[in-house]
């Protein structure tokens, strides 16, 4: 499919033929794709899609069952040590934040540090702190998720992904469940990281971040990327008629 | 809207009068069921309380009350039980005070139960032990409370409980040949002191097995999985009746003659086996009531299985089934009465051989109604504190 082909180098990520069936229901029909390290790349597309369960399967929450997947040259397999070495690499942010409820705000950052990567605790700590401080919350580090508004608990899930130091970061829905009022604070911290220079995945329907922020734009439907493009070009003269039905529906609501 | 003042909410003030209007004669329905409650109520506990206040004969408890405490245990031997009781509420104070409000309460419940026995017409020799016994609590509490704010004492005092089941075993079973302390075998335990041993050793071993069961079950290996809901169902299949007669009168017959295990430990493992296979089973509600997002968001961050487990799953599943558990430890405390078909004498052994003494005849009902009494205090207890538990783990709460 020369749609998806990247025009950056070095690639980071590499799909090949992926297919994935739930049941007798053949979600992904063979995604081709390849992510260039320090891109942004925006997944939209209806629900339904395949969008989630392919950015699912490239940390292994789901398995593929055809074709193959690289991550940063290891190979996705069943093997134990590559799994858990990917998922070391990739960070993940969810749509429902997933944080901890029962570990404040610090914990939530530090545990994984300290338990899968064993960093010393005092180094763990510090880096928590620099880490709220970078999503803008840094008072709220004794609370507990449920005393949080969405949009800060949502920073937080940003930092606790971050705190493993991640090459690659992967963005399912992360405004969804919020408020109006609290997209923007999330979406600023997103477009400071992608500005950094991290490498990104992200599912939303946002589509002001989207041109602002992606340097590409991949439109799932029924299971493949119909149509890869830069922002301005997709946004302006799509090729596909699915992806025009979307964007009317999508940007005139 | 130009008025931007915060109003106060408005204040409810309900009297007396009202409030008997509102929730007892609201209705004419109402009104002929408070007043059929009352004349039941006067019905039943007017002859109750007549009974408890004149008629019965409640010298038995006084006169028995060693048996009581601590069954046959030698009488020049019960210091040792005694020093046992200050360790533990030595130990209670410290954590009351270096803790939260949790242990404190705790501390305070049972001083003020101690200082309520010293009310009572013991001797002088008993009031002073009792009154050593409050006095441990409360040193233990003050001194707990004025290192609050040095942590590393709590490592401490975990660490010195941890050490109390040693320190038990070893003041109350004694040592071969040592003069102080001549050895007293389990058979000579008995009383309240049994019960709560029993009970004890039973939450505390029942507990991980349980929770070990509960994710065997859960387990992804089928052996472990198979063996695991084997086991659970077998045991909640049967009484426990039968699990006591099974390992204190079967077992024996199993085992070469010269391996002999204690009849009290043969009972304990009875309590623990049996128990454990109803906390997996509210262990299980438990774990399938933490939401998968919880899991996935542990493995993303690359925690393994085992650590998500232990940091995640397993505090969340547990808090959700304190009260389920509770339940079952009060349960398990209740049927500790049972060891009597192991010819075990526990508070309610002990009650049974008193009522069968000549001396004391005919005082059935004083003497089941005060252990009655005795196992209500320790589970209303055990159920206030797990109501605490629950609010304290409850910070954070989604």
């Amino acid at each position: 499919m020369d749609c998806v082909e990247t025009r950056m180098s070095d690639p980071i990520i590499v799909a090949e033929d992926v297919h994935k069936w739930f049941g007798n229901f053949h979600v992904l029909r063979g995604v081709h794709l390849t992510v260039s390290r320090g891109e942004v790349l925006v997944i939209c597309g209806p629900s339904g899609s395949g969008k989630s369960t392919f950015i699912r399967i490239i940390n292994r929450l789901e398995e593929h069952q055809r074709g193959r997947i690289a991550v940063d040259g290891i190979e996705l397999t069943n093997d134990l040590r590559n799994i858990e070495a990917i998922r070391r690499e990739i960070g993940m942010v969810f749509q429902q934040f997933n944080l901890f409820p029962h570990l404040t705000v610090f914990e939530n950052i530090t545990l994984a540090p300290i338990w899968a990567r064993k960093v010393k605790r005092s180094d763990a700590e510090k880096q928590a702190l620099e880490l709220l401080e970078r999503v803008g919350i840094p008072e709220q580090a004794q609370k507990y998720p449920g005393q949080l508004s969405g949009g800060q608990q949502q920073r937080v899930a940003i930092a606790r992904a971050l705190a493993m130091q991640p090459k690659i970061m992967l963005f399912d829905e992360p405004t969804s469940a919020l408020d109006p009022e609290m997209i923007k604070e999330v979406l600023d911290v997103m477009g400071e990281l992608a500005a950094s220079g991290m490498t990104m995945i992200v599912i939303t329907h946002e589509m002001g971040f989207a041109r602002e922020v992606a340097d590409r734009i991949a439109f799932f439907d029924e299971g493949r990327i119909v149509e890869a493009a830069a922002p301005v070009d997709f946004f302006t003269a799509p090729e596909h008629e699915r992806t025009k039905l979307f964007l009317s529906q999508i940007l005139h609501h | 809207m130009q008025n931007r003042e915060i109003l106060p909410p408005p204040m409810l003030r309900i009297g007396p009068l009202r409030w008997l209007k509102d929730n007892l004669f609201s209705t004419r329905y109402n009104a002929l069921l408070t007043f059929l409650a009352v004349v039941f109520l006067y019905l039943t506990l007017h002859p109750t309380l007549e009974w408890v206040l004149w008629h019965a004969r409640w010298d038995a408890i006084p006169a028995n009350l060693k048996l009581f405490l601590v069954g046959i245990y030698p009488m020049k031997d019960v210091w040792r039980v005694w020093v046992c009781v200050y360790w533990i509420l030595l130990l209670l104070g410290l954590s009351g005070g270096l803790w939260g409000r949790l242990a404190r309460e705790a501390a305070l419940i049972v001083g003020s139960g101690a200082i309520l026995l010293l009310l009572l017409p013991f001797s002088w020799m008993e009031r002073l032990w009792i009154l050593g016994a409050v006095l441990g609590l409360f040193g233990g509490l003050s001194i707990g409370w004025l290192l609050r704010e040095r942590k590393s004492w709590r490592k401490d005092v975990i660490i010195l409980w941890a050490l109390s089941p040693l320190i038990v075993v070893l003041f109350l079973g004694g040592l071969p040949n040592n003069p102080l302390l001549s050895p007293v075998g389990t058979n000579q335990w008995g009383g309240l002191m049994l019960t709560f041993m029993l009970a004890i050793v039973g939450i505390a071993s029942s507990f991980p097995l349980g929770v070990l069961l509960a994710l065997g079950r859960q387990s992804s290996l089928p052996v472990i999985r198979w063996i695991s809901i084997l086991y659970i169902e077998v045991v909640r299949g049967v009484p426990l009746i039968t699990v006591i007669f099974m390992t204190s009168i079967m077992l024996p017959l199993f085992l070469p003659a010269q391996v002999r295990v204690d009849q009290a430990l043969r009972a304990m493992v009875a309590f623990a086996l049996f128990t454990s296979a109803y906390i997996a089973e509210n262990v299980r509600g438990g774990l399938q009531a933490v939401p998968r997002g919880q899991i996935e968001a542990a493995k993303a961050v690359g925690l393994s299985g085992m650590l998500t487990t232990f940091f995640i799953v397993l505090p969340q599943a547990l808090r959700v089934v304190i009260p389920a558990n509770v339940g079952q430890f009060i349960s398990l405390f209740k049927d500790t009465a049972l060891v009597f078909v192991a010819s075990l004498l526990d508070l309610f052994g002990m009650a049974k051989s008193i009522l069968a003494n000549p001396d004391w005849l005919g005082r059935d009902r004083e003497v089941l109604l005060f252990i009655a009494f005795v196992y209500w205090l320790f589970t209303y207890f055990l159920s206030r504190m797990s109501r605490r538990l629950e609010k304290a783990l409850g910070v954070g709460e989604r």
